[in-house]
C-alpha cells in the first residue's frame, strides 16, 4: 500500500480511503485504519518494532526453510566452534548449529505469545467489562480477585503455578497467562466505566438489548484499541517471563531450542565459549525490544491520551 | 499496575451506609482490603496446593504402603477433612507462623525463610538506592533537555531495561567484569574464606560486619554485592528515571515555575528544590513499587549470581518438589508486596496534604 503512491490507481484509491465522508460503513473503518497506518508509518522507529516483528514471525513460518541444520542434529565432532561460514553463530555444547537453533527457537517464541494473548486478553476483557458494566457486587468481587491476582509478582506466581503443573511449555504458557490477565481487567473496567453512561448505551437500552449484548457488542469493540495496545506492550515481557522460566529448566524443556533454555545450558560453558549464551540473549532482547517500540507506536496510533511521553 | 488498596476511594460504599467518622473509616476499609487481599493471597497458594500431582501422601509413605497406613497418613495429614475445612486448618496455621516443614532442609520454612531473607533485602535495597541516587537525577535532567540528548540516554535506558532478561545480563556482567576484567569477585555473598566468620545477627552482611568490627569482611562483601545490585538496580533506575522525567515535565509547565522564576530565582532552584520537591510524593510510589519490583527480579538474579536469598531458595526448593518451601516463599514475597504497597500508599497520605 505504501510503495506505490504514485500510480494514478492508488491516488484514486487514496483519495477513496481519506475521503471525509465515507460512502459506507466499510469505507470508514478501511479509511480510518489508512489515516492510523500513515501515523503509525512516520513513527520510525515504531516501523523498526514492526519490521522486528515481522522478521520474528517469517523466521518462524519458514524456519525449516532459512535454517541451515535440523536445530537437534548433534555433531560432537564440531562442538563449541566459533561463527564461522558453516555455523554463523557457532555450536554449542553438543555440536548443534546455534543459528538454526535461533531459528527454530522463534517459532517456540512466537508460539508462547501468542497462545499468552489468547488467553489472558479475553479472560482480561470478560472480566473487566462484567465488572464495570454491571457495578455493585459483581463489580466488588471480581475486582477484589483481580486484585489479588496483580498482589503476587507476576514470576513469583508463575513459578508456584508450575511448580505444582509441573514444568514444560504449554504449563508455562497457563502459568504465564494466570499472572497477565489482571491489568486488562482493570483496563477494560475503566474504559466500560466511561462508555457506560453514553448515550448510545442508553439508546441500545431503550431498544430492549439484554445486559450480554450490549457488553458484547457495544462495550467490547470499544475497548479492544487500548487492550490491543496493552498486550503488545506486555509482549516483551512475557517474553522475558518466558525466557527466565526455561532458564530456570520450568520452561520448554531440552532439547527443545527456546532461548532462555539455551542460555541455561550456555551458562555451563562460560567464560570460555561465551557465545553460548551469548546469542540467545541478544535475541531475546531483538524481540523484546521490537514488541516494546511496536506497542509505544500503536500506542500513539490508536490511544493518543496516553502516548506522547514516554 | 498496583495493588488497588484504597487507590480509588472506596470509602462510603463499602459497608452498607455505616456513617463513620472520616478518619476510621479509611482505616477500617484499609484494615478490610488488606486483610480480604491477604486471605486471597493464602487461598491461591492453597489452591495452588492442592493441585499437584504429586501426591503428598505417598510422598511420605511410598506407594508400596499398604492402605491402611495410606488411610491413616491421610487423616494425620487432615486431607479427608471437606476443602473448606482444610482451608480454615491451613490459614490457621499461617497465622501462627507455621509454614510447614521443607523436605529438602528438614527445617522448619518459615525458619528458612528468615535464614535466607535478609540476603534478599540486602541486594534489592542496594540496587533500589542505585536506581534512585542515579535514576532521578536523570529523569530531571531529561525533563529540563527535553528533546536533547539527556532526554534521549533515558529513552534509550528505558527501552533497554524494558527488553533485557534480567539472568542474561547477569551473566554478561560476570563474563565481562569478572572473567575478562577480574575487577569484581565472582558469584556468592562472600570469598570462601569469610564464609560463616560473622554470626548473623541481623543477616544483613554489610551490617553485621561492620558491627563486628570486621572490616576486611565488610569490603569483601561490599565487592560481592557490586555487580548484582548494579544489575538489578539497573532495571528500577530505567524505570525510575522514566517515572521522574514526566513527573518533572508535568511540574514543569505549572504556572508556580513561571511565577518562580518571574521573580528571579535562580534556575537550579527552580528546577531541584520547587519542581523537585513536589516530585518527591508521586514518586515515592514509584520507588516503593520498584522495591517490590526487585524482589521478583531477584529471584533470577540470585540464581545467576549464586545468592543465598529468597528466590535461590524458592529455586533450588521448586526443582527439588519442595511444595511447603515453595508456598511458604511465594506466600512471603506476596505478602512483602502488599506490605510494601500499604505503606506507599500510607506515605503518600501522610506527604501529600491533598490526599489527606
Amino acid at each position: 500500500m505504501s510503495s506505490e503512491t504514485q500510480s494514478p490507481e492508488t491516488t484514486g484509491l487514496r483519495a477513496w480511503l481519506l475521503s471525509s465522508s465515507p460512502a459506507s460503513r466499510g469505507q470508514a473503518r478501511v479509511g480510518r485504519a489508512y489515516v492510523g497506518w500513515l501515523a503509525f508509518r512516520s513513527n520510525h522507529l515504531a516501523m523498526l518494532g514492526l519490521g522486528i516483528v515481522l522478521l520474528l514471525i517469517i523466521l518462524a513460518i519458514f524456519a525449516p526453510v532459512i535454517a541451515p541444520y535440523d536445530p537437534n542434529a548433534q555433531v560432537l565432532a564440531d562442538r563449541l566452534q566459533f561463527f564461522s561460514a558453516q555455523h554463523w553463530f557457532g555450536t554449542d555444547e553438543l555440536g548443534r548449529d546455534i543459528f538454526s537453533r535461533i531459528v527454530h527457537g522463534s517459532r517456540l517464541t512466537l508460539y508462547i505469545v501468542v497462545l499468552v494473548a489468547i488467553i489472558a486478553a479475553p479472560i482480561g476483557l470478560a472480566v473487566g467489562t462484567t465488572a464495570g458494566y454491571l457495578g455493585g457486587w459483581t463489580d466488588t468481587v471480581l475486582m477484589r480477585m483481580t486484585d489479588i491476582f496483580l498482589a503476587f509478582p507476576k514470576l513469583v506466581l508463575a513459578l508456584a503455578l508450575v511448580a505444582a503443573l509441573g514444568p514444560g511449555i504449554e504449563n508455562a504458557i497457563i502459568a504465564i497467562a494466570v499472572t497477565s490477565w489482571p491489568p486488562y481487567a482493570r483496563i477494560a473496567r475503566a474504559e466500560t466505566i466511561t462508555i457506560r453512561n453514553s448515550d448510545f448505551i442508553s439508546a441500545v437500552r431503550l431498544q430492549g438489548a439484554g445486559r450480554m449484548r450490549i457488553i458484547w457488542s457495544h462495550i467490547v469493540p470499544l475497548c479492544t484499541s487500548s487492550l490491543i495496545v496493552r498486550v503488545t506492550l506486555d509482549m516483551a515481557g512475557i517474553i522475558l517471563i518466558a525466557a527466565g522460566l526455561g532458564f530456570l529448566g520450568l520452561g520448554a524443556q531440552p532439547p527443545l531450542p527456546e532461548w532462555g533454555a539455551m542460555i541455561s545450558s550456555g551458562r555451563k560453558v562460560l567464560p570460555t565459549y561465551w557465545w553460548v549464551a551469548t546469542v540467545p540473549g541478544v535475541a531475546i532482547f531483538i524481540v523484546s525490544l521490537g514488541f516494546n517500540l511496536l506497542g509505544d507506536g500503536l500506542r500513539d496510533v490508536l490511544d493518543p491520551k496516553t502516548g506522547g511521553q514516554g | 499496575m498496583t495493588l488497588g488498596v484504597d487507590r480509588e476511594d472506596r470509602a462510603g460504599k463499602g459497608f452498607g451506609g455505616l456513617s463513620l467518622p472520616r478518619p476510621l473509616r479509611v482505616t477500617l476499609n484499609l484494615v478490610v482490603t488488606v486483610a480480604l487481599t491477604f486471605l486471597g493471597l493464602l487461598f491461591v497458594t492453597f489452591i495452588i496446593g492442592r493441585v499437584v500431582p504429586i501426591d503428598p501422601v505417598l510422598a511420605i509413605v511410598g506407594d508400596r504402603a499398604p492402605e491402611h497406613v495410606v488411610e491413616r497418613v491421610r487423616i494425620e495429614l487432615g486431607l479427608d477433612l471437606p476443602l473448606y475445612e482444610q482451608f480454615a486448618i491451613y490459614v490457621w496455621d499461617v497465622l501462627q507462623g507455621d509454614l510447614g516443614e521443607s523436605v529438602l532442609t528438614a527445617n522448619p520454612v518459615l525458619e528458612d525463610i528468615k535464614r535466607v531473607f535478609p540476603a534478599t533485602l540486602e541486594l534489592a535495597t542496594v540496587a533500589t538506592l542505585f536506581g534512585v541516587l542515579l535514576g532521578v537525577p536523570m529523569g530531571v535532567l531529561a525533563a529540563v533537555n527535553q528533546g536533547r540528548w539527556p532526554d534521549q540516554v533515558i529513552r534509550v535506558v528505558g527501552l533497554l531495561g524494558y527488553s533485557i532478561p534480567v539472568f542474561w545480563l547477569g551473566l554478561m556482567g560476570l563474563l565481562l567484569f569478572y572473567a575478562t576484567l577480574d575487577l569484581v569477585p565472582g558469584p556468592g555473598r562472600l570469598n570462601f574464606i569469610y564464609d560463616d566468620m560473622v554470626d548473623p545477627v541481623t543477616g544483613v552482611l554489610l551490617i553485621d560486619s561492620a558491627m563486628a568490627g570486621e572490616w576486611d569482611i565488610f569490603w569483601n562483601a561490599a565487592s560481592h554485592l557490586v555487580l548484582p545490585s548494579v544489575i538489578l538496580g539497573y532495571f528500577s533506575l530505567a524505570y525510575i528515571s522514566r517515572m521522574t522525567r514526566s513527573f518533572m515535565l508535568e511540574q514543569l509547565s505549572q504556572e508556580y515555575i513561571t511565577t518562580a522564576r518571574v521573580k528571579g530565582v535562580k534556575e537550579w532552584r527552580v528546577i531541584w528544590v520547587h519542581a523537585l520537591g513536589n516530585v518527591w510524593v508521586p514518586l515515592v510510589t514509584v520507588i516503593a513499587l520498584s522495591y517490590a519490583n526487585l524482589l521478583e527480579g531477584s529471584v533470577l538474579t540470585e540464581i545467576v549470581f549464586a545468592w543465598p536469598g529468597l528466590g535461590f531458595y524458592l529455586t533450588q526448593s521448586l526443582l527439588n518438589a519442595d511444595m511447603n518451601a515453595v508456598l511458604g516463599a511465594t506466600m512471603v514475597v506476596g505478602a512483602v508486596f502488599i506490605g510494601i504497597n500499604l505503606l506507599s500508599d500510607l506515605l503518600y497520605k501522610l506527604l501529600d496534604p491533598r490526599a489527606r
